[in-house]
Protein backbone atom coordinates (compact mmCIF):
# COMPACT_ATOMS: atom_id res chain seq x y z
CA UNK A 1 0.00 0.00 0.00
CA UNK A 2 3.09 2.62 0.73
CA UNK A 3 4.23 1.56 -2.38
CA UNK A 4 1.43 2.15 -4.48
CA UNK A 5 0.50 5.01 -2.66
CA UNK A 6 3.79 6.85 -2.04
CA UNK A 7 6.43 5.25 -4.46
CA UNK A 8 4.58 4.37 -7.61
CA UNK A 9 4.60 7.95 -9.20
CA UNK A 10 1.12 9.42 -10.32
CA UNK A 11 0.03 8.40 -13.97
CA UNK A 12 0.22 10.97 -16.81
CA UNK A 13 -2.62 10.19 -18.95
CA UNK A 14 -4.62 9.15 -16.15
CA UNK A 15 -4.17 10.72 -12.78
CA UNK A 16 -4.52 9.00 -8.92
CA UNK A 17 -7.31 6.93 -10.06
CA UNK A 18 -4.72 4.83 -12.47
CA UNK A 19 -3.90 3.37 -8.90
CA UNK A 20 -6.97 1.18 -8.98
CA UNK A 21 -4.39 -1.18 -11.29
CA UNK A 22 -2.41 -2.34 -8.43
CA UNK A 23 -5.37 -4.07 -7.42
CA UNK A 24 -7.73 -4.79 -9.72
CA UNK A 25 -5.24 -5.90 -11.89
CA UNK A 26 -3.66 -8.47 -9.43
CA UNK A 27 -6.88 -9.66 -8.14
CA UNK A 28 -7.75 -10.50 -11.55
CA UNK A 29 -4.79 -12.70 -12.61
CA UNK A 30 -4.97 -13.99 -9.00
CA UNK A 31 -8.52 -15.69 -9.60
CA UNK A 32 -8.38 -16.60 -13.17
CA UNK A 33 -4.68 -18.68 -12.06
CA UNK A 34 -6.96 -19.97 -9.34
CA UNK A 35 -9.34 -21.41 -11.23
CA UNK A 36 -6.61 -22.90 -13.57
CA UNK A 37 -5.26 -24.27 -10.32
CA UNK A 38 -8.55 -26.12 -9.55
CA UNK A 39 -8.37 -27.81 -12.78
CA UNK A 40 -5.11 -28.47 -11.79
CA UNK A 41 -6.43 -30.12 -8.52
CA UNK A 42 -9.55 -31.54 -10.36
CA UNK A 43 -6.80 -33.84 -12.79
CA UNK A 44 -5.22 -34.97 -10.11
CA UNK A 45 -8.10 -36.12 -8.27
CA UNK A 46 -9.68 -38.06 -11.43
CA UNK A 47 -6.23 -39.51 -11.44
CA UNK A 48 -5.54 -40.30 -8.10
CA UNK A 49 -8.98 -40.66 -6.57
CA UNK A 50 -8.08 -39.20 -3.46
CA UNK A 51 -10.67 -37.06 -2.19
CA UNK A 52 -8.06 -34.58 -0.83
CA UNK A 53 -7.60 -33.17 -4.28
CA UNK A 54 -11.14 -32.76 -5.11
CA UNK A 55 -11.23 -30.51 -1.96
CA UNK A 56 -8.69 -28.39 -2.51
CA UNK A 57 -10.06 -27.74 -6.24
CA UNK A 58 -13.29 -26.96 -4.49
CA UNK A 59 -11.55 -24.20 -2.38
CA UNK A 60 -9.70 -22.69 -4.89
CA UNK A 61 -12.75 -22.12 -7.02
CA UNK A 62 -14.48 -21.05 -4.16
CA UNK A 63 -12.05 -18.22 -3.50
CA UNK A 64 -11.44 -17.71 -6.93
CA UNK A 65 -15.04 -16.49 -6.90
CA UNK A 66 -14.83 -14.17 -3.99
CA UNK A 67 -11.64 -12.51 -6.04
CA UNK A 68 -13.76 -12.35 -9.12
CA UNK A 69 -16.59 -10.15 -7.15
CA UNK A 70 -13.84 -7.82 -6.21
CA UNK A 71 -12.31 -7.92 -9.70
CA UNK A 72 -15.51 -7.24 -10.91
CA UNK A 73 -16.46 -4.16 -8.28
CA UNK A 74 -12.72 -2.68 -8.64
CA UNK A 75 -13.35 -2.62 -12.58
CA UNK A 76 -16.42 -1.18 -12.39
CA UNK A 77 -15.33 2.02 -9.87
CA UNK A 78 -12.41 2.10 -12.31
CA UNK A 79 -14.38 2.02 -15.12
CA UNK A 80 -16.88 4.56 -14.27
CA UNK A 81 -13.63 7.01 -12.81
CA UNK A 82 -11.64 6.43 -16.39
CA UNK A 83 -14.80 6.40 -18.78
CA UNK A 84 -17.34 7.61 -17.06
CA UNK A 85 -19.45 4.35 -17.06
CA UNK A 86 -19.64 1.85 -14.86
CA UNK A 87 -19.75 -0.79 -17.07
CA UNK A 88 -18.71 -0.99 -20.90
CA UNK A 89 -20.38 -4.27 -22.91
CA UNK A 90 -18.42 -3.52 -26.01
CA UNK A 91 -14.69 -4.00 -24.57
CA UNK A 92 -14.55 -7.62 -24.71
CA UNK A 93 -11.95 -8.13 -21.69
CA UNK A 94 -14.86 -7.24 -19.39
CA UNK A 95 -17.33 -9.44 -20.83
CA UNK A 96 -15.15 -12.39 -20.73
CA UNK A 97 -14.30 -11.85 -17.69
CA UNK A 98 -18.11 -11.71 -16.73
CA UNK A 99 -18.63 -14.77 -18.32
CA UNK A 100 -16.07 -16.54 -16.97
CA UNK A 101 -17.28 -15.64 -13.64
CA UNK A 102 -20.94 -16.04 -14.48
CA UNK A 103 -19.35 -19.80 -15.52
CA UNK A 104 -18.34 -20.72 -12.07
CA UNK A 105 -21.28 -19.10 -10.18
CA UNK A 106 -22.74 -22.42 -11.36
CA UNK A 107 -19.99 -24.28 -10.03
CA UNK A 108 -21.63 -24.75 -6.88
CA UNK A 109 -25.29 -24.88 -7.26
CA UNK A 110 -24.08 -28.13 -9.51
CA UNK A 111 -21.90 -29.89 -7.23
CA UNK A 112 -24.30 -29.66 -4.12
CA UNK A 113 -27.09 -30.29 -6.12
CA UNK A 114 -25.61 -33.75 -6.23
CA UNK A 115 -26.07 -35.83 -3.09
CA UNK A 116 -23.63 -39.26 -3.58
CA UNK A 117 -20.51 -37.79 -2.12
CA UNK A 118 -18.33 -39.58 -4.99
CA UNK A 119 -20.48 -38.75 -7.62
CA UNK A 120 -20.37 -34.80 -6.70
CA UNK A 121 -16.54 -35.46 -6.25
CA UNK A 122 -16.47 -36.56 -9.82
CA UNK A 123 -19.02 -34.31 -11.53
CA UNK A 124 -16.98 -31.84 -9.85
CA UNK A 125 -13.74 -32.58 -11.29
CA UNK A 126 -15.02 -32.77 -14.15
CA UNK A 127 -16.83 -29.04 -14.37
CA UNK A 128 -13.11 -27.66 -13.00
CA UNK A 129 -10.80 -29.52 -15.66
CA UNK A 130 -13.61 -28.21 -18.43
CA UNK A 131 -14.44 -24.68 -17.33
CA UNK A 132 -10.32 -24.17 -16.00
CA UNK A 133 -9.14 -25.26 -19.66
CA UNK A 134 -11.73 -22.72 -20.94
CA UNK A 135 -9.99 -19.92 -18.88
CA UNK A 136 -6.58 -19.47 -20.71
CA UNK A 137 -8.45 -20.32 -24.26
CA UNK A 138 -10.43 -16.99 -23.37
CA UNK A 139 -7.75 -15.22 -22.33
CA UNK A 140 -5.84 -15.38 -26.28
CA UNK A 141 -9.25 -15.02 -27.51
CA UNK A 142 -9.44 -12.00 -25.89
CA UNK A 143 -5.57 -10.71 -26.48
CA UNK A 144 -6.41 -11.10 -29.83
CA UNK A 145 -9.20 -9.81 -30.24
CA UNK A 146 -9.41 -5.38 -31.27
CA UNK A 147 -9.48 -3.97 -27.91
CA UNK A 148 -12.04 -0.95 -27.57
CA UNK A 149 -10.98 1.05 -24.68
CA UNK A 150 -9.42 -1.28 -22.20
CA UNK A 151 -5.63 -0.77 -22.04
CA UNK A 152 -3.20 -3.49 -23.03
CA UNK A 153 0.17 -2.80 -21.07
CA UNK A 154 1.99 -6.28 -20.56
CA UNK A 155 2.81 -6.48 -24.67
CA UNK A 156 5.74 -6.33 -26.40
CA UNK A 157 5.18 -3.51 -28.84
CA UNK A 158 3.92 -0.97 -26.67
CA UNK A 159 2.43 0.59 -23.38
CA UNK A 160 5.66 -0.84 -21.43
CA UNK A 161 5.42 0.45 -17.64
CA UNK A 162 8.27 2.16 -16.11
CA UNK A 163 10.68 0.85 -13.34
CA UNK A 164 8.81 2.01 -10.30
CA UNK A 165 5.54 1.40 -11.75
CA UNK A 166 6.65 -2.31 -13.15
CA UNK A 167 8.07 -2.38 -8.81
CA UNK A 168 4.85 -1.69 -7.58
CA UNK A 169 3.03 -3.87 -9.16
CA UNK A 170 4.78 -7.29 -9.03
CA UNK A 171 5.25 -6.54 -5.21
CA UNK A 172 0.61 -6.32 -5.14
CA UNK A 173 0.84 -9.03 -7.26
CA UNK A 174 2.77 -11.02 -4.91
CA UNK A 175 0.78 -10.01 -1.73
CA UNK A 176 -2.08 -10.65 -3.53
CA UNK A 177 -1.16 -14.08 -4.48
CA UNK A 178 -0.20 -14.65 -1.09
CA UNK A 179 -3.47 -13.32 0.23
CA UNK A 180 -5.28 -16.06 -1.50
CA UNK A 181 -2.56 -18.90 -0.66
CA UNK A 182 -3.16 -18.12 3.17
CA UNK A 183 -6.99 -17.66 2.80
CA UNK A 184 -6.92 -21.47 0.45
CA UNK A 185 -4.98 -23.16 3.20
CA UNK A 186 -7.10 -21.48 6.17
CA UNK A 187 -10.31 -22.62 4.18
CA UNK A 188 -8.46 -26.10 3.66
CA UNK A 189 -7.35 -26.45 7.33
CA UNK A 190 -11.16 -25.97 8.61
CA UNK A 191 -12.38 -27.56 5.87
CA UNK A 192 -10.60 -31.21 6.53
CA UNK A 193 -11.20 -30.24 10.37
CA UNK A 194 -14.95 -30.27 10.41
CA UNK A 195 -14.72 -33.26 7.88
CA UNK A 196 -12.65 -35.70 10.60
CA UNK A 197 -14.72 -33.68 13.78
CA UNK A 198 -18.01 -34.85 11.85
CA UNK A 199 -16.62 -38.62 10.60
CA UNK A 200 -15.06 -39.04 14.55
CA UNK A 201 -18.64 -38.02 16.14
CA UNK A 202 -20.08 -40.29 13.40
CA UNK A 203 -17.92 -43.49 14.72
CA UNK A 204 -18.41 -42.80 17.81
CA UNK A 205 -22.36 -42.39 17.94
CA UNK A 206 -21.95 -45.49 16.43
CA UNK A 207 -20.11 -47.40 19.46
CA UNK A 208 -22.46 -45.87 22.17
CA UNK A 209 -24.98 -48.28 21.38
CA UNK A 210 -22.80 -51.14 21.05
CA UNK A 211 -21.11 -49.72 24.70
CA UNK A 212 -24.63 -49.77 26.36
CA UNK A 213 -25.93 -53.15 25.28
CA UNK B 1 7.04 10.02 11.40
CA UNK B 2 6.26 13.59 10.80
CA UNK B 3 9.20 13.44 8.78
CA UNK B 4 8.11 10.84 6.63
CA UNK B 5 4.59 12.63 6.18
CA UNK B 6 6.45 15.68 5.32
CA UNK B 7 8.60 13.62 2.50
CA UNK B 8 5.74 11.98 0.90
CA UNK B 9 3.87 13.63 -1.99
CA UNK B 10 0.77 15.00 -1.41
CA UNK B 11 -2.25 12.53 -2.47
CA UNK B 12 -5.01 14.48 -4.93
CA UNK B 13 -8.14 13.22 -2.54
CA UNK B 14 -10.71 15.24 -4.78
CA UNK B 15 -12.77 13.31 -6.97
CA UNK B 16 -10.23 10.13 -7.79
CA UNK B 17 -9.20 10.05 -4.21
CA UNK B 18 -12.51 8.75 -4.02
CA UNK B 19 -13.23 6.28 -6.60
CA UNK B 20 -9.65 4.79 -5.40
CA UNK B 21 -11.17 4.47 -1.74
CA UNK B 22 -14.19 2.83 -3.20
CA UNK B 23 -11.88 0.29 -4.65
CA UNK B 24 -9.66 -0.25 -2.11
CA UNK B 25 -12.38 -0.38 0.13
CA UNK B 26 -14.37 -2.92 -1.56
CA UNK B 27 -11.28 -5.57 -1.66
CA UNK B 28 -10.81 -4.41 2.31
CA UNK B 29 -14.74 -5.22 3.05
CA UNK B 30 -14.92 -8.53 1.10
CA UNK B 31 -11.54 -9.76 2.87
CA UNK B 32 -12.96 -8.51 6.44
CA UNK B 33 -16.39 -10.10 5.65
CA UNK B 34 -14.65 -13.36 4.05
CA UNK B 35 -12.06 -13.68 7.76
CA UNK B 36 -15.07 -13.03 9.79
CA UNK B 37 -16.61 -15.93 8.67
CA UNK B 38 -14.04 -18.21 8.32
CA UNK B 39 -13.27 -16.71 12.12
CA UNK B 40 -17.20 -17.92 13.01
CA UNK B 41 -16.71 -21.86 11.55
CA UNK B 42 -13.05 -21.83 13.03
CA UNK B 43 -15.13 -20.71 16.57
CA UNK B 44 -17.72 -23.58 15.86
CA UNK B 45 -15.41 -26.66 14.62
CA UNK B 46 -13.53 -25.25 18.44
CA UNK B 47 -17.04 -26.10 20.54
CA UNK B 48 -18.23 -29.10 18.33
CA UNK B 49 -14.32 -30.72 19.51
CA UNK B 50 -14.76 -29.94 22.68
CA UNK B 51 -18.36 -31.50 22.88
CA UNK B 52 -16.63 -34.48 21.43
CA UNK B 53 -13.72 -34.54 23.90
CA UNK B 54 -16.31 -34.20 26.58
CA UNK B 55 -18.08 -36.95 25.58
CA UNK B 56 -15.15 -39.20 25.54
CA UNK B 57 -14.13 -38.32 28.70
CA UNK B 58 -17.53 -38.82 29.97
CA UNK B 59 -17.66 -42.60 28.37
CA UNK B 60 -14.18 -43.67 29.54
CA UNK B 61 -15.04 -42.59 33.18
Amino acid sequence: MALVFFYAPIDADQGFVQKIFYIHVPLAIVALCGWVAGGVFAIQHLRTGDRRWDLRSYVAIHLSLIFGVAVLATGSIWAKASWGHWWVWGEPTLVSFLIVFLLYCTYQPMRFSISDPGKQARYASVFAITAGAFVPLNFVAVRLATPLVHPRVFTRVAGQLPGSMRLTFLVSLLAVALIFTTLWKLELTSKNASDQLRRLRRRLEERVPAGVS
Amino acid sequence: MQALLAAAPALPLHEAGKHVAGAYGVFVTLLIVYVAIMGAKVARIERDLQALAELVEDREL
